[in-house]
Order: C-alpha cells, then sequence, then structure tokens
C-alpha cells in the first residue's frame, strides 16, 4: 500500500443548492443546522466533507445515485463552485484561487475521465487524446506524438484514424482515459468510468487500471455505485450517503467494522475472504519449522490453497519479517461469519 | 402551477354556466350591453395609423447620431446585393457589359450540364450514389420543362439567404444560449416572427429596402431565421453536461469551449436547423415574388393571376423538384458524420471539388462551340401545359355538376352557418370564454394574455375578419383532423404502410405552400370552399404525422397488460392507446392551426375574406400600417391557440403521470 503525503485536503466543504445559498452559509456558521437549511429551501448536495488523498492512492468515492458523489468531484476541481470550505491541493487552496489560476491547474494538474465518455464526435483518436494538448497551444508534431504514445500505453495503437461512433463502448472509454492522461495529470479524477459498459468490458478495464496505476501511480479519485468495483479497485474508500461522507477506510476497515448501519448494509455481501488480509488475523509467534509464509497483503482467500493443502497453520511475513501464523480455525470463524 | 384533482363535476358546473350567461348574453343583451356586440368606433385604437406613421418616420427621421436609419437599410441592402448579384450571374444571367444600349454577355453563366454535374457531384459526397441521381433528375427536370432559369433565379436567392441565414441564427443562439436576459428578450420576438404571415412584413421591408430581389432577401431571412436561433439554443442547451465540463477540465477558454467543443458536439441537431432555414426559405422565396424576387415563384403568381393551370403547373413542379432535391441534400450532409481526410497533395484530397472544376471549365469550352451544352435546347423542351390545361377543362367539364354539388352542399350546410355563428357572436362574450378557458388550463397569467390578445383585436376593429379567419381555419382543422386521426390510427401500427405515408408526407411537407394552392383553384375556382380544400390538404400532414408518434410513443408493456387483461383491439384503442396518445395529438392540433393560419394567409390570392386578403391588399397599396396590425391579429389567433393547447397537453401529460406537476 502506498502511503505519501498529503496531497488534496478537503475541509468541511459543502454545496448547498437554493437562493442566496451562499449567503445564507455563511450565517448559520461552520455546522448548519439541516432542518434550518430545509426551512431556507436550501438543498445540501454535498455537506461537511471532510477528505484526506494521499500522493499515489487510489481514493474511491463510493454512493448510490443521489449521494451527492458526482457533485463532490466537481467540486474538487472546482466545476461547480463549493458553498463553503477549504480545498488544498499541494498545499494551495483551490477556492481562493483565480479562474485564470484554476484553468493552468486543470491544464496541467488535473485530468478527468467521464462516465459517457465525452468524446468529440468530429475528431479522430488522435486528435481527442491531443484536445488538451491543442488547447494549450502545443504543436501539431509534439502533441500527436505525446497522443500517440499514450494511445498505445493503452492498448489503441493502430486506431488513431477512427472517429468515437467507430468503436465499442469499451474503445471509447479508453480514449477517454488516453485524453485524460494526455497533460500528465498529477490528479486524476475518474468519474464512474466503467459504469456505462458491459460487465465483461468493465472488468477487463478494472484490470487495465490497475495495470496503468502499477506504472503511472497517479493520485487517483475513483467515483462509483459499485461497491464490489470499490473493493476491487481502492486503496481507501469514502461511503457517501445524502451528501455526506458516512466512513471512510480501507476496504477491510468497511468490512470488518462499519461505522454506521448504512455501511454495514452493504458490506454484508461481500465475502470476506476477498477482503480481509492475512495481516488482520496473525497471532504472533516465532517461526515455527518448515512452514509456508504468505505476505501480509494477500487475503484470506489467497490463503485457501495453502489451507486446502492440509497445512493446519500459514506463516505471514511482510518485506522479510515473519510476523506471526494464522490458524486455520481463524480463518473458518471469520468465514462463518463471527468476527477475527 | 397547480394540478386541479377536484371532481370532474366541478368542472362541467363552471362550464355549464358559463355558456349559459353566454347564451343569454347573446340573446336577450343587445339591448343592455350594445358595445358588447360591435366594438364602438369611438373607443378604437388606431393602431395602423400609428404603425403607418411610425414606418414613415423611421423611412425619412429615425437616425441614431449621423447614422440615419435609411443608411443602414442601405447598408443592409448593399450586404447582400453584392453576393446576390454573383450568384444570380453564376447561375443565371452571366456577365455583361453595356454595349451601345444593348447588352452583350462577356462570360455565360454556368452550363445547365456544369450545373447538374455539380449538383450529383454533391449528392455523391453527401449520400451516395442514389442521392446523385436523384440529384441529377431534379434539376435535369427543371431543363426539359423549360424552367431553367426561373429556377436558377431562385436558387441564387437561395445561395444568398441560407448562409447569412444560418449564420445570423447560430449568433443569436449563441447568444441568448449565453445570456439568458437575451434570450428572454428574443423568445417573444421569434414567437412573433414565426406566427406573423409573411405578407405582413412583406410590406414594411417593401418600403424600407423598395421593390426588388434584396427585399425579398431580407424577407426571407426574417422568416428563415427564427427556427435556427431556437434549434441553436436548444442543442446548445441539450448538449450532456459532461461535454461542458470536458471544455472546463482541459481549459479551454471561452471561444475554445464554443466552436471547437460545442458547436460540433450539437452537430446533428445544428443540421436539422440548417435543413429548416433551406426549407423555408425556399418556400418564403417564392411568397417573396410578390416584392420582386422573381424565378419560379413569380412564374407561378402571374400564371395564377392568368389562371392558366398548365403553366403554373409546371412552375410549380419545377418548384417541388427543386425542394425535394436541396431537402435530401441537406438531410444527407446532416447524417454524413464526419469521415478521415484523403491523403496526398490538394487535388487528391479534394476529389470532388477538382472534378467538379474540371466539369465547368470543360463545359465552358465546349459550350462556346456547342450551345447545346450552354443551354438547354428549346427544340428539346417538354411542354405539358395544353395536356393539363385540357385535362382540366375535361373533368370541369365532365364532372362540373358533381363537383359544383359537393362544393354547395358543403358551402350551404356546414361552411356558411358556422361562419354565420361565428361572426354572429358578440365580441365581449367570445373574450370572456377565452378567457375562462385559459384560466382553466393554466391559471390567472394564460387567461390575462389569452383575453388580452383577443380583446386587442377587437380594439383594433378586425373582430368580423379575425372571426372569418377562425371560422376558416377552425373548420379547415377539424377536418383535417376527422381525416388526419383514422389515418394516422391505420398506419400506425403497420411498418409499411407508415413507411410509405411518411415518405409522402414529408415530401408534401416540403412542398412550398403557393403549390397546393393550384390543382384546388383549378377545379373549384376561387372563394372559401376552395380555400378549405387547400388547407387541410396543407394542414392534415401534422395531424398524421403527430398521431402516429403518439401512438408509437405508448409504452408497448401498456398494451401488453391491456391485452393480457382482455381488452378488444378497439378497446385497447380507445382506452389505452389513444387516451395516452392524446398529449401528442394535442401538439399535432397545435401544428395544424399553425399550419392552417400560414395556408390560409396565402389563400388570400384565391379570394377569401378574412385577415389575410385584408393583408394581401395592404401589400398591394404597400400601406403597413394596415398590413401589419391585420397580421398582428393573425399572430394573436395564433399565439392564443397555441399557448391553450399548450396548457391543456400539459395539463393531460401530468394527468397521466408523464410529467412532473
Amino acid at each position: 500500500m502506498t502511503t505519501g503525503e498529503d496531497t488534496l485536503i478537503c475541509r468541511n466543504v459543502w454545496k448547498v443548492f437554493g437562493s442566496r445559498a451562499a449567503d445564507h452559509m455563511a450565517a448559520l456558521g461552520p455546522e448548519p443546522d439541516p432542518a434550518r437549511l430545509a426551512e431556507l429551501g436550501l438543498v445540501s448536495a454535498v455537506r461537511a466533507v471532510d477528505l484526506t488523498v494521499r500522493r499515489g492512492e487510489i481514493f474511491v468515492i463510493m454512493g448510490l445515485s443521489g449521494s451527492g458523489k458526482s457533485t463532490l468531484v466537481r467540486c474538487l476541481s472546482r466545476l461547480i463552485e463549493p458553498t463553503a470550505g477549504e480545498i488544498l491541493f499541494n498545499g494551495q487552496n483551490l477556492l481562493a484561487a483565480s479562474e485564470a489560476e484554476m484553468t493552468q491547474i486543470r491544464r496541467h494538474k488535473m485530468g478527468m475521465v467521464f462516465q459517457h465518455f465525452a468524446l468529440l464526435p468530429h475528431m479522430t483518436v488522435l486528435d481527442n487524446v491531443a484536445f488538451p494538448l491543442e488547447v494549450q497551444g502545443i504543436a501539431r508534431p509534439a502533441r500527436e506524438a505525446r497522443a500517440r504514445e499514450i494511445i498505445a500505453l493503452v492498448g489503441l495503437a493502430g486506431r488513431e484514424g477512427a472517429f468515437p461512433r467507430q468503436l465499442s463502448g469499451g474503445q471509447q472509454q479508453r480514449v477517454g482515459i488516453a485524453r485524460s492522461l494526455a497533460v500528465k495529470p498529477e490528479l486524476w479524477f475518474l468519474d464512474e468510468p466503467f459504469s456505462a459498459l458491459d460487465p465483461l468490458i468493465r472488468r477487463e478495464l478494472q484490470d487495465e487500471f490497475i495495470r496503468l496505476q502499477s506504472r503511472l501511480k497517479k493520485t487517483i479519485v475513483f467515483i462509483t455505485h459499485d461497491f464490489d468495483e470499490a473493493i476491487r479497485l481502492a486503496d481507501r474508500i469514502a461511503i457517501m450517503k445524502d451528501g455526506g461522507v458516512e466512513q471512510c477506510g480501507t476496504p477491510e476497515e468497511l468490512v470488518m467494522n462499519p461505522a454506521t448501519d448504512y455501511v454495514r448494509e452493504f458490506t454484508r455481501a461481500v465475502p470476506k475472504a476477498k477482503v480481509v488480509r492475512l495481516s488482520s488475523l496473525v497471532e504472533p509467534g516465532p517461526r515455527p519449522e518448515g512452514i509456508d509464509c504468505l505476505p501480509a497483503r494477500a487475503t484470506v482467500a489467497d490463503a485457501g490453497p495453502a489451507f486446502l493443502g492440509g497445512a493446519g497453520r500459514v506463516g505471514v511475513e511482510h518485506e522479510g519479517n515473519f510476523l506471526g501464523t494464522v490458524g486455520r480455525d481463524a480463518v473458518v470463524r471469520l468465514l462463518l461469519g463471527g468476527g477475527m | 402551477m397547480t394540478v386541479r384533482t377536484g371532481k370532474p363535476f366541478g368542472g362541467w358546473l363552471i362550464w355549464t354556466l358559463a355558456l349559459a350567461i353566454a347564451a343569454a348574453v347573446w340573446l336577450w343583451g343587445e339591448a343592455l350591453v350594445p358595445f358588447a356586440f360591435d366594438y364602438p368606433k369611438g373607443w378604437r385604437i388606431p393602431a395602423a395609423r400609428w404603425i403607418g406613421s411610425f414606418v414613415n418616420w423611421l423611412v425619412k427621421d429615425a437616425a441614431v447620431g449621423p447614422v440615419a436609419f435609411s443608411d443602414l437599410t442601405r447598408f443592409v441592402a448593399a450586404v447582400i446585393d453584392k453576393p446576390y448579384q454573383l450568384a444570380l450571374a453564376l447561375l443565371a444571367d452571366g456577365w455583361q457589359v453595356a454595349e451601345g444600349g444593348a447588352a452583350r454577355q462577356v462570360v455565360p453563366p454556368l452550363a445547365w450540364l456544369a450545373v447538374i454535374g455539380i449538383v450529383a457531384l454533391a449528392g455523391l459526397w453527401a449520400g451516395g450514389p442514389g442521392l446523385a441521381a436523384l440529384m441529377a433528375a431534379a434539376f435535369a427536370f427543371v431543363a426539359v420543362f423549360g424552367q431553367w432559369h426561373s429556377a436558377m433565379v431562385t436558387l441564387a436567392s437561395i445561395l444568398v439567404a441560407v448562409p447569412v441565414g444560418v449564420a445570423g441564427g447560430l449568433m443569436l443562439g449563441v447568444l441568448s444560449w449565453r445570456h439568458p436576459w437575451f434570450e428572454s428578450l428574443l423568445r417573444p420576438l421569434l414567437d412573433l416572427m414565426q406566427t406573423m404571415p409573411v405578407f405582413a412584413y412583406l410590406v414594411p421591408i417593401l418600403i424600407l429596402f423598395g421593390f426588388g430581389p434584396t427585399a425579398a432577401v431580407v424577407a426571407t431571412l426574417i422568416y428563415a431565421m427564427p427556427p435556427m436561433t431556437r434549434v441553436t439554443t436548444l442543442s446548445l442547451q441539450r448538449l450532456p453536461g459532461e461535454t461542458h465540463d470536458l471544455a472546463r477540465m482541459v481549459g479551454c477558454t471561452p471561444r475554445q469551449t464554443l466552436w471547437r467543443v460545442l458547436v460540433p458536439s450539437a452537430r446533428e441537431p445544428l443540421m436539422v436547423g440548417v435543413n429548416q432555414v433551406i426549407m423555408l426559405s425556399l418556400n418564403m422565396v417564392i411568397i417573396a415574388s410578390m416584392i420582386g424576387a422573381g424565378g419560379l415563384g413569380f412564374d407561378v403568381l402571374t400564371a395564377l393571376r392568368r389562371l392558366d393551370f398548365g403553366a403554373g403547373l409546371e412552375a410549380g413542379l419545377a418548384i417541388v423538384a427543386l425542394a425535394i432535391a436541396l431537402d435530401r441534400l441537406s438531410q444527407a450532409v446532416a447524417r454524413r458524420g464526419y469521415r478521415a481526410p484523403l491523403p496526398g497533395g490538394i487535388v487528391a484530397r479534394h476529389p470532388y471539388l477538382t472534378a467538379a472544376l474540371a466539369l465547368i471549365l470543360l463545359c465552358f469550352v465546349l459550350g462556346l462551340a456547342l450551345p447545346a451544352v450552354q443551354g438547354y435546347p428549346e427544340a428539346a423542351q417538354l411542354s405539358t401545359s395544353a395536356f393539363w390545361a385540357a385535362a382540366v377543362e375535361w373533368i370541369n367539364v365532365t364532372f362540373f355538376d358533381t363537383l359544383e354539388a359537393v362544393k354547395n352542399t358543403i358551402l350551404l350546410w356546414i361552411l356558411v352557418p358556422v361562419k354565420r355563428f361565428l361572426v354572429g357572436m358578440p365580441w365581449a362574450v367570445a373574450v370572456a370564454l377565452l378567457g375562462l378557458a385559459g384560466w382553466r388550463l393554466g391559471g390567472w397569467r394564460l387567461a390575462v394574455l389569452v383575453a388580452g390578445l383577443s380583446f386587442l383585436i377587437a380594439a383594433t376593429g378586425q373582430w368580423e375578419k379575425a372571426m372569418i379567419t377562425v371560422y376558416l381555419c377552425g373548420i379547415s382543422t377539424l377536418i383535417a383532423l376527422a381525416i388526419g386521426i383514422p389515418l394516422g390510427i391505420a398506419v400506425a401500427g403497420r411498418e409499411r404502410a407508415w413507411m410509405v405515408t411518411r415518405t409522402v408526407i414529408d415530401t408534401l411537407q416540403t412542398l412550398p405552400s403557393f403549390v397546393y394552392l393550384m390543382p384546388v383553384v383549378m377545379l373549384f375556382r376561387v372563394g372559401d370552399f376552395t380555400a378549405m380544400i387547400a388547407v387541410v390538404a396543407y394542414a392534415v400532414v401534422a395531424v398524421i404525422r403527430y398521431t402516429v408518434l403518439g401512438l408509437q410513443g405508448v409504452d408497448p408493456r401498456l398494451i401488453e397488460a391491456g391485452r393480457a387483461m382482455g381488452c378488444t383491439d378497439w378497446q385497447l384503442l380507445t382506452r389505452i392507446r389513444l387516451r395516452l396518445a392524446l398529449p401528442e395529438i394535442l401538439l399535432g392540433l397545435n401544428q395544424t392551426i399553425m399550419f392552417a393560419l400560414s395556408m390560409l394567409v396565402i389563400t388570400a390570392l384565391v379570394g377569401t375574406r378574412d385577415l389575410g386578403q385584408d393583408v394581401y391588399i395592404a401589400l398591394t397599396k404597400a400601406n403597413p400600417g394596415n398590413g401589419l396590425v391585420a397580421g398582428l391579429a393573425i399572430a394573436f389567433i395564433a399565439i392564443i391557440a397555441d399557448r391553450l393547447l399548450a396548457a391543456a397537453a400539459r395539463a393531460q401529460r401530468q394527468r397521466l403521470g408523464l410529467e412532473a406537476a
């Protein structure tokens, strides 16, 4: 797991819709009463969100439709103007930045992938991918060279001359991904990038995404309504409901210790063996003779074959250090639904 | 807006009461409230005089600083005139020099073969060999029937009007998309421009720009620009939010956002607007022949006046050929989509352009030697004019009694009684009932609008003529419904039948309204009955289209559910399909009324006595006040009908749960 320094920090971010929302918010102070907001005819799409995204991690914001996740991610890039709060990106308060400064930040530091791809129908794949560079005024040879490079990276080499309508949904989103990476962004937003795709293609692109991230090590904010997708991809997940963050933590933390009934409801159906890592079950102790060792990152499901092979216990190690062992009984207890 | 959920009984009670009062006033009120019957002359608003003096002032004295208004109009005229002269020379007249009193042609216009070749190439480029053949056939048809020169004059107007109309519409549309205040300013103006009969603004334009093709092009622009403006605003608004987000995320400047992202993304709906501009321009250029556009419209008009049906029909068919060709071409361009540029040098990259240029050159050189290449040989021209005249004569001789009997029966039993009823109704009663309908359907705002507009019609002293318009329009609409709805029902479920019907009505809709008059006048001569038939023929298309759209839009699960409950086909139709299609059909009714009104004005040419006739007379007398006031009255009738029906459709949709309250 990557644990870089904090890159993007949200403090008490609000987005409230309604007439003179900003004035009312200023008058009501930092912790407005929801009932009072409703009285004033204001609707809060994002309320009191505190988040920290660390450098190089995949941070997933998960929520059902209407939970405010799309509004939140647009607040982070200031496509939507937050009503109140503070958003720090590399220490700079984005909400204090001028529109011209924001344009520069978006041009050079941010990339975004859209749910419905948002490809320009009148441009070829090459021109679409090169478009963010063209907007910056980069000369054709340079931008096309960069675009070709990134198109090859997402596996579309050879389709540069095609138009979006000639591509399948999965290919179109590859173009969308390539375009968002063209400017080598530091912060990468993906707004439900795979939701409009068929399950098989979705899976394929998720794998592709993991492969890309292992090479690129971007700081990622990934929006989804699919909890399985969140668990598969996330380093950390924030679960949103009614505009607020219900819980934020690693997939394992959410599954093992849901903070609210809402989170519990989501995590109930998740097979624990695929989420819980051996490091959570480890019993410290000396290293037994001839025991098989697995990395601490491995999930319980990864240890399955070893137990099936007849082992009573497996060892756990992290970067060469022996941590302890996990017993068959602990695994069985977990799978039967007990705690740890 | 609130939805009235009260018992229907309440509604009936109000209406019964209102109608009873209205009847009482009508029957016994004449002595008590005479002003409710005849609008007193002393109270009249002299709007016609005001407008007349305003236009006079505009032409003579109006100025902003040193720039007089007449300078402005002269400038606009010059901007239009130069490209028009160029197009005209290129297509129709060639370049001439004066030589001792006579003009000598120095450079001939494009050869007819070259023009046919170019349009065929355009068809090939946009839609393939089929379209190329259609384009060539349409233009060859025009040549063979000896309409070439007139058609090229008309085409020259179109070539100037369409780009200006599209560019202007795009600009206005973008402005009203960017600035909501601009849109709220523009919208009522656009409503008026579209509902006002075209004749009405021909008069002021005639005065401002003088008689001639320039004035005709200006009129065409006013007529054809509103749809482009609306389509632009609408398609920009309807672009998905992600497209806007994309533009901001990659850091586009406002200009880049608009021209590099938004407008290209909205290309398809925008091309629908372009198609509209082309079709409306063609329609208008024909009408504008009255103020000097010349061309095919002029031929039809003179033929109509001479009652020379054969000649009129041939010019009319040439318009039809032109309309179909331009319509299909612009639709194909819209569908064409983007293609990768071809590799190679300039010539290889533009094969169509190269071919067209080569063709022009070839025809020019050949034309010097062979006159048949340059101009279509007169000896090879066909004329069916004599045949048509004979055919009409034969029909009129053979079926005279039958036709007369049909005409007289309908006149006596339907047209005349309805006319008497409407003309006899006290204006105050009608205004009050309209206001009540507005209030029931859309609340007090609508009531005030509807009652206010209808009062204005009375207050400008046009009530009787307006009622004649309403009566002709109303009866024609009812007949169109009686024909169109059953036809729509019949073809809605049958794929093949609908395909055939759609082709027919699509074609009918591309025909300029003028064309409809020809056959009817041939058979029934002039008068209300003739006007009615022409209006029905023109308006029935909208009824069919919307009925079919409505029926096809009904959720198939509901039909399945009905079937599962054991409904007969008849029950399915009356209880489920028609009920749910009603909002759509109401929209169709709305369109039908608009079509009917616009056609009515044109039928003034065949001697109706309604507002249209007023407008037409004003045009011939170049009296802007009378023309505009009568035109505005027609626009008011259209707006009243439109708002009431739109409110009714909305209420229906809400009741059916198809739209949030």
